[in-house]
C-alpha cells in the first residue's frame, strides 16, 4: 500500500483503515504478531490481515465483522489523530482545484498542523511534485515528519520547523502554489510571493474570521496579487430514508359511521403509486438533511501572482 | 494552435489561437496575432485596428482628499446628472480616447459625483472602468478556469455541474497519477479533462461513451501533450452488457458502416488469420470501385490519349488507397476495442466517475463490476431523486460501504475595507453527489455491516450525535 499508489494485498507495515460501520472506523498499523481490539472482537494481524486483499471482510473473535480498507488521504482525514483543528475534504477539494494542483506541482504550506491537508497535497502532486510544509510548533513538526515516513511519502515532502511569517518557506521562485492556514496570514504574504514562481503562481489563505480575511486581501493587493477572490464552501449531507406519513382523519362528507376519508380499500383511491395498502399511511423515499450541519469552517481567499 | 482562455473580469471564453482569425469577445472584435509569444496571464487592450496591445502598468493617480458627501439623502436620481450624451461618449471613443480618459470625463461631467460618499464614488468608478476600460487577459486553460467558464456560459452542456461539485468528485474519487480510472460523462469532455489533469499522464483512463463516440470538445481545450492520450481508452456503453455476460464481439461497432468484407470471429487477441483475410477481401471492393470509375469515364470521354489513361490509373490507385486506408483504420479500431475490453475484463479499476445525463442506477450497477475492492466511486446527478434510488439499489446489491449523498453550498464574498459581505447572487444549486467505497462482494449475504441494516429506517433522535455529523 502507499498513500500515493494503490496496492492489492495488506502487508506488514501498512497503515490500513478498519471500517466497522456507518461513520465508524479507525486506522491501524499492520504488524506481525499484533492484535487489535474492536467492539466485535479481536483482529489478529498475522492471520486476519497480512496477505488478505484490501476490501475484504474480516470476522472478529466475537463474531461480528469489519472491512479493511486501503488508506486514502480522505479516509486519513476522517481518522487521523488531531493535534490541531483540521481541514476536511470539502475545503481540501476546492483548494486543490483552485490552486490548479496536479502531478509535478511544487506546493508550499503553512501551518502543517495535523497533516490533513498535507496528505491530500502530497497525493495530488505525486510522483514528480513536492510539498514544502512549514510548522512553527516543534512537536507537531516532528509528528508530521514521522507520519510521512510511516506512510511512505517522505520523499515527496520537506518539513521545516520555523515561523513562516519571519523566515518564509525556505524556497524561492519555484512554487506553483502556496497555502496559508495561520493566525496572521497577512504577515506571510511577502514570503509567499517570494516562494512563488515568477508568473502565474496561485495563493490561498484560509481564515475563520472575516477580519483576518480583510487584512489578508489588503496585503495581497499591496503585494500585487491579482484575481483576488474570497469564497466559502459547505457540505450538506443527506440521509436516504424511507418515510411513512400518516393520512389524517378528516372525517367524511356524509354523516354516517363509515370509515375515515381516505379509504384505502376503495379501488378509486389506487391512484397514488406510493400509498401503502396498510391503513392510512403513504410511503416515500427521501433525502433527509441531518439535524445539524457544519455551518462554517473558514473563508478561502485565492489570488494569482502576476 | 493553443487553446487559450480570454478573461475580462469574471467572464471567460475559450478560443483557438489562430492567426488572422477574428475573435468576438465582450462586444469587442480583435485578432490574436499580437498576443502570440507573450506569456499567459498578460493583460491586453484592444486597439482601434482590432489588434491586441499589452497594457502598460499605469500608476493610479494618488488620491488627494477628494470631495465627497456623507450619505445619499439629497441625491435625486433623475437620470440627468451625467452631462455627456450617448453621442458625446461615442465621439470620444471614435477619436481613440483611452478608456481611462473617458472615465475621467464621465466623472468630471457628473453633477452628483462629488456629493456621493467615498464608497459610492469608488463603486461608480469601478463600474465605469468595467464598461470603458476594455482589458482582456489571456489565461492558460486549467480545470479551474474551464469548469468555471462552462458553468457560467454553457451549464446545459455539462449537466449543470458546478465547479466546486467537480472539485469534490476529483478528491472523493482519489484521482491521482497512476490510477486506472473508468469515466462516464456527457459533459463535453470537461470531466474527462479534469481527470486527465489530475492524473498527469500517468496511469490509464477508460472512457465509456453512449452512441457512436465520446464527445471531447472541452478536453481539447486543456492543451494536454500528446502522450497523455496514449493511455486514454474508450469503450461503448452499448457493449457493456455483452462484456459482462461474456458474449462480447467486435462484429458490430456502434457507428460501423456495413462491412460485409470483414468477417470477425470472437477472440481475445488478433491472429494471423484475421490479417490475411483483411488483405484478401480488401482487393475486391477496391477493384469494384475502380471498375465503376473506368466505366463512367469511358462513357464520358470519346478520345483516349496517353494522359487520360495515366490519369485514370492514378485515380484508380487513389481510390484503392482510400479504401485500404479506411479498412486499416477499422482494423485499428477493432484492435483497440479488444485491448480495452481486455483491460475491463481484469475487473481491477481503481475507481469510477460518473457524470452524465443518464439515470445513474443502471450505470453504477453494471460498471461497478469492473472496479477492484476498496476503491472509491463518485456519481454526479443534477437531481437528487435518481441518487436516492441509486443508493437503495446499491444497498440491495451489496459490495459498497460508506455511501454518502451530498451537495456543496458555495458562496462568494466581496472583501473591501468596511464593505465586506457575501455577494449579491449565488448559485441555487450545483448538483448532487453519491459517493462510496467498494468492498469484496459477498454474494448471498448483505454487506451492511452489523448495525447498518438498522440504518435504513428513520433513526431515533438519540442516535444522531453532533460529532457524527461533523464533516
Amino acid at each position: 500500500m502507499s498513500f500515493v499508489e494503490y496496492g492489492d494485498m495488506i502487508k506488514d507495515g501498512d497503515t490500513a483503515i478498519v471500517f466497522l460501520g456507518h461513520e465508524s472506523m479507525f486506522p491501524v498499523k499492520v504488524q506481525h504478531g499484533t492484535v487489535t481490539q474492536t467492539k466485535y472482537g479481536v483482529i489478529r494481524h498475522s492471520t486476519d490481515l497480512i496477505g488478505k486483499k484490501y476490501g475484504s471482510k474480516v470476522t472478529c473473535s466475537k463474531g461480528g465483522w469489519v472491512f479493511i480498507l486501503h488508506p486514502t488521504p480522505e479516509l486519513w482525514t476522517m481518522n487521523l489523530p488531531h493535534r490541531t483543528q483540521i481541514l476536511y475534504s470539502t475545503d481540501i477539494s476546492i483548494i486543490t482545484m483552485m490552486l490548479e494542483l496536479k502531478p509535478g506541482s511544487i506546493v508550499c504550506e503553512s501551518g502543517t498542523g495535523s497533516g490533513s491537508l498535507s496528505h491530500a497535497l502530497i497525493r495530488t502532486v505525486a510522483p514528480t511534485g513536492h510539498l514544502y510544509t512549514v510548522e512553527f510548533h516543534q512537536q507537531r513538526a516532528e509528528k508530521a515528519q514521522e507520519e510521512f515516513r510511516e506512510h511512505g511519502v517522505e520523499h515527496l515532502v520537506t518539513v521545516t520547523n520555523q515561523d513562516v511569517c519571519k523566515n518564509g518557506f525556505g524556497v524561492s521562485n519555484i512554487a506553483d502554489a502556496v497555502f496559508l492556514d495561520i493566525p496572521s496570514p497577512w504577515e506571510a504574504i511577502g514570503h509567499a510571493k517570494s516562494a512563488l514562481k515568477a508568473e502565474g503562481g496561485r495563493i490561498c489563505s484560509f481564515s475563520p474570521c472575516i477580519e483576518q480575511v480583510q487584512r489578508t486581501c489588503l496585503a495581497m493587493e499591496e503585494y500585487g496579487f491579482t484575481e483576488i477572490n474570497t469564497l466559502e464552501i459547505l457540505l450538506r449531507v443527506y440521509n436516504v430514508r424511507t418515510i411513512s406519513l400518516q393520512i389524517p382523519d378528516l372525517g367524511n362528507a356524509a354523516e354516517d359511521n363509515s370509515s375515515a376519508g381516505f379509504d384505502s380499500s376503495d379501488p378509486s383511491n389506487q391512484g397514488s403509486p406510493c400509498s401503502n395498502l396498510q391503513q392510512g399511511t403513504v410511503q416515500f423515499k427521501s433525502g433527509v438533511p441531518l439535524r445539524e450541519m457544519v455551518g462554517h469552517t473558514g473563508y478561502l481567499t485565492f489570488a494569482t501572482k502576476s | 494552435g493553443d487553446c487559450a482562455v480570454l478573461k475580462r473580469g469574471d467572464v471567460f471564453k475559450a478560443v483557438p489561437v489562430l492567426r488572422r482569425r477574428k475573435i468576438i469577445f465582450e462586444k469587442q472584435w480583435f485578432y490574436l496575432d499580437n498576443a502570440i509569444g507573450h506569456i499567459y496571464g498578460t493583460t491586453f487592450e484592444v486597439t482601434n485596428g482590432g489588434n491586441l496591445q499589452p497594457k502598460q502598468e499605469v500608476e493610479e493617480t494618488t488620491t488627494e482628499t477628494k470631495e465627497a458627501g456623507t450619505d445619499n439623502r439629497n441625491i435625486v436620481d433623475d437620470g440627468k446628472s451625467q452631462k455627456l450624451t450617448h453621442d458625446d461618449i461615442k465621439a470620444l471613443k471614435d477619436k481613440g480616447i483611452k478608456g481611462q480618459e473617458i472615465v475621467q470625463q464621465l466623472i468630471e461631467n457628473s453633477t452628483t459625483f462629488r456629493d456621493k460618499t467615498e464608497f459610492a464614488q469608488d463603486k461608480y468608478i469601478k463600474k465605469k472602468k468595467k464598461k470603458y476600460e476594455a482589458v482582456i487577459t489571456i489565461v492558460k486553460p486549467s480545470t479551474r478556469i474551464l469548469s468555471t467558464m462552462y458553468y457560467a456560459r454553457e451549464p446545459g452542456k455539462i449537466n449543470h455541474l458546478r465547479y466546486d461539485t467537480l472539485a469534490q468528485m476529483l478528491t472523493l474519487g482519489n484521482i491521482r497519477a497512476g490510477n486506472k480510472m473508468i469515466v462516464v460523462e456527457t459533459c463535453s469532455g470537461l470531466v474527462l479533462g479534469a481527470v486527465m489533469e489530475r492524473m498527469g499522464g500517468y496511469g490509464s483512463i477508460i472512457q465509456m461513451y453512449p452512441g457512436g463516440g465520446p464527445v471531447r470538445a472541452a478536453t481539447s481545450c486543456f492543451g494536454f501533450p500528446k502522450p497523455f492520450f496514449d493511455n486514454l481508452h474508450e469503450f461503448p456503453l452499448s457493449k457493456v452488457q455483452s462484456l459482462l455476460s461474456g458474449t462480447f464481439s467486435t462484429e458490430t461497432l456502434p457507428s460501423d458502416p456495413e462491412d460485409n468484407a470483414l468477417v470477425e470471429e470472437e477472440s481475445n487477441g488478433l491472429t494471423e488469420e484475421k490479417q490475411t483475410s483483411l488483405q484478401d477481401t480488401e482487393e475486391e471492393p477496391a477493384t469494384e470501385a475502380a471498375m465503376e470509375i473506368t466505366q463512367t469515364e469511358e462513357q464520358e470521354t470519346m478520345d483516349v490519349n496517353a494522359e487520360d489513361v495515366e490519369f485514370k490509373q492514378n485515380k484508380e490507385k487513389e481510390n484503392k488507397e482510400n479504401v485500404r486506408e479506411k479498412q486499416i483504420k477499422q482494423f485499428e479500431r477493432r484492435k483497440k476495442l479488444m485491448e480495452t475490453a481486455a483491460l475491463l475484463r481484469e475487473k481491477n479499476a481503481d475507481g469510477l466517475i460518473v457524470a452524465s445525463k443518464f439515470h445513474p442506477t443502471p450505470l453504477l450497477l453494471s460498471l461497478l463490476e469492473f472496479v477492484a475492492p476498496s476503491r472509491p466511486f463518485v456519481v454526479y446527478c443534477q437531481y437528487k431523486e435518481p441518487l436516492l434510488e441509486c443508493y437503495t439499489k446499491l444497498r440491495e446489491r451489496g459490495g459498497v460501504i460508506n455511501l454518502k449523498l451530498s451537495e456543496t453550498w458555495l458562496r462568494n464574498y466581496q472583501v473591501l475595507p468596511d464593505r465586506s459581505h457575501p455577494k449579491l447572487t449565488m448559485s441555487g444549486g450545483g448538483g448532487y453527489l453519491l459517493s462510496g467505497i467498494t468492498v469484496v462482494l459477498d454474494k448471498g449475504k448483505s454487506d451492511c455491516s452489523n448495525s447498518e441494516a438498522l440504518k435504513m429506517e428513520e433513526p431515533s433522535p438519540k442516535r444522531c450525535k453532533v460529532q457524527d455529523l461533523h464533516c
